[in-house]
């Protein structure tokens, strides 16, 4: 199977510090992938570089047969690779609705005169827009469905997760970045979003996902492989059983015994 | 408040009490004269409104306006020419409010530049002076129809300021800012130095003329005579239902929805695929085509053009009515601008503290309501719609 995304040798820098040292990283399309390691090891730095935000300072990322190295934000999100963030960034003012209606961005007509002028056609996008939109929260949250049109400042973590995730989902990209998912929930809600993930998967059997966890429970139930990174470089790769009897990860998370 | 989506819409009549109310009062504090008599208006008037407030009587005018937001539009529209037929004698009472419509028109361009893209501009009263000036020279030295220089007048707004786009788009907030008071000055030093259009003394502007109907005669209708400004108040009026329906369907719009998201997170908003800086040229520009407009028609309307009525003082009025009124709420915008520009006219003892005033009730709104006098609802693409 050939690879969808596949980093060579990445190296990102700031100032004196080498976030990224020399990383090779490759999904294929359906993968879910762990990328896990200790605080500071690079996981959010390479998110960043993959989608854009960083330039990467050598290496390259091929993404579904397209080199994206060089690639800005807002192609890569074109070319079907979309993420949530480690900290929440929904735009809290506006409603559910809005704030997936931004990831479903390239679904949407934006030109001047469809948008003043064409209110008819417009209304039409509208309303298939909110269906589907609507169809997706359901798989998260039935109750969230029915308040679509709330602003999201005044929803617990969980439900804002729940956003961020579909507003990742709606557009359906080929490649989900989930950065900490779990950031800021309990265990037990959770477990209950990552059943939901699964869920829509079960839906998109090619949708591949890399996801960053610190909680071990998660991507052991949930990933098919793992990479684990320290300093900015991989150590260790494979399953999770493997991957956590590895001496150089034990080493890395607890030190030298 | 939680919001059902199955629940009946809302009754339409306290909407349509509160306008009754606004025109009537509006009518008294124009009619009157005496300043006691103004400042007892005045004070009813804030008592009434925080009261009304107090008893929660203005959630279900609130619920009008979001679920008739149409039905109430053309009756507002019905309440200003009631306005303006009460006073179709009085020259002073219709420049007034023609003053209060184009006014009204650039804050809504305003408002699509700052409440919605998040681009600061403080040399908006510059942009109206560029609509001015335009008309002045037009009107005096061609003899394109003057429907045509109202467009010509918007289209070089947003030309020119589109000298600003490279500058604005390099820097952000308050850096973006100072570009534009930087560009508000030099304006002003522009049209003080520049001969041609009339140095510091500035310059006559012709009336308006439409189709070889010219706006400044008084017309008779059967015995009744009308005051020409009649002729600019209903123009106006036309201009602020325009620009009132682009700033509506386009903040209910997917555009509408980018430039939310690019002011909140430019950031995010890349990463789902926007184009930030189309955007954000957009918005500067659609807005300062608004703002154009309205300032060539506020020329020929006051008949003359000089660079002080369009310093940077003038730009942070505009940009105080939009703290007040409530960013990005267009009818804030308009009862913003009625409060700013009226009131100040008719309290003849405060004349010289208007500035003064402006900044207490900037500073009282930043306090004490931050969202401004009508927050701005969360974003209801069809008014009324129901899944």
């Amino acid at each position: 199977m050939t690879a969808l995304l596949e980093a060579r040798g990445l190296v990102k820098r700031f100032g004196g510090v080498l976030a990224l040292d020399g990383l090779d990283l490759t999904v294929t399309a359906g993968e879910i992938v762990g990328l896990i390691g200790p605080n500071g090891s690079g996981k959010t730095t390479f998110f960043n570089v993959a989608t854009g935000i960083y330039a990467a300072d050598a290496g390259g990322v091929i993404f579904d047969g397209a080199d994206i190295t060089t690639v800005s934000a807002r192609a890569i999100y074109w070319a079907g690779i979309s993420r949530t963030f480690q900290r929440s960034r929904l735009s809290l003012p506006l409603s559910i609705f809005d704030n997936i209606m931004i990831g479903n961005h390239k679904r949407l007509h934006q030109g001047l005169w469809f948008n003043l002028v064409r209110r008819d056609e417009f209304k039409r996008e509208f309303e298939a827009s909110y269906h589907v939109a609507r169809a997706l929260v359901e798989v998260f949250e039935p109750v969230l469905a029915s308040r679509m049109f709330e602003p999201v400042a005044g929803l617990p973590m969980i439900d804002r997760r729940r956003i961020e995730i579909c507003r990742a989902l709606i557009s359906e990209p080929k490649l989900l970045l989930l950065d900490e998912p779990s950031a800021g929930m309990t265990h037990d809600e959770t477990a209950e979003l990552m059943n939901d993930i699964l869920l829509v998967r079960e839906r998109n059997k090619d949708l591949a996902i890399i996801i960053v966890e610190h909680e071990m429970g998660v991507i052991e139930r949930i990933t098919n492989r793992c990479v684990v990174l320290n300093f900015g470089r991989k150590i260790a790769e494979g399953p999770y059983r493997d991957v956590a009897a590895d001496a150089q990860v034990q080493e890395a998370y607890l030190g030298v015994a | 408040m939680t919001r059902e989506p199955d629940k009946a819409r809302a009754a339409l009549w306290p909407g349509l009490i509160a306008l009754t109310a606004a025109a009537g009062y509006l009518i008294a504090l124009l009619a009157v004269e005496k300043q006691a008599f103004i400042i007892a208006l005045l004070a009813v008037g804030i008592i009434v409104v925080i009261a009304a407030a107090w008893a929660g009587l203005l959630n279900g005018v609130s619920r009008a306006f979001s679920d008739h937001e149409d039905a109430l539009g053309g009756f507002a529209i019905l309440a200003l020419f009631a306005v303006g037929a009460f006073f179709h004698e009085d020259h002073f009472v219709l420049l007034l409010v023609t003053t209060v419509l184009l006014y009204s028109v650039a804050t809504l361009g305003l408002n699509i530049q700052f409440g919605y893209a998040g681009v600061l501009n403080f040399a908006g009263a510059s942009f109206f002076g560029i609509g001015a000036y335009t008309s002045a020279v037009l009107n005096a030295h061609t003899a394109l129809p003057h429907l045509v220089v109202l467009l010509i007048g918007g289209l070089l707004a947003a030309l020119i300021g589109s000298l600003l786009l490279l500058p604005v788009l390099r820097t952000r907030g308050h850096y973006a800012a100072v570009v534009t008071i930087a560009f508000a000055l030099l304006f002003k030093t522009f049209l003080e130095v520049n001969d041609v259009l009339g140095g510091p003394q500035g310059m006559q502007v012709p009336g308006m003329k439409f189709f070889g109907w010219s706006f400044n005669d008084n017309i008779e209708i059967g015995g009744i005579s009308l005051s020409f400004y009649i002729n600019y108040f209903a123009i106006s009026l036309l201009l602020l239902i325009g620009a009132f329906v682009v700033v509506r369907r386009l903040e209910r719009s997917w555009i509408g929805l980018n430039l939310d998201a690019l002011r909140l997170d430019e950031t995010a908003a890349s990463c789902f695929g926007l184009d930030v800086v189309r955007w954000k040229i957009t918005a500067f520009l659609i807005g300062n085509f608004l703002i154009g407009i309205a300032g060539a028609m506020f020329g020929m309307v006051g008949s003359f053009v000089a660079p002080n009525n369009y310093t940077f003082a003038d730009s942070l009025i505009l940009v105080s009515i939009l703290l007040l009124g409530g960013i990005g709420n267009p009818w804030g915008l308009i009862v913003a601008t009625f409060i700013v520009v009226v009131v100040p006219e008719k309290l003849q003892t405060i004349q010289e503290y208007r500035f003064l005033l402006y900044a207490l009730l900037v500073i009282g709104v930043l306090l004490f309501r931050p969202e401004g006098l009508l927050p701005r609802p969360v974003r209801r693409y069809f008014p009324g719609w129901q899944p």
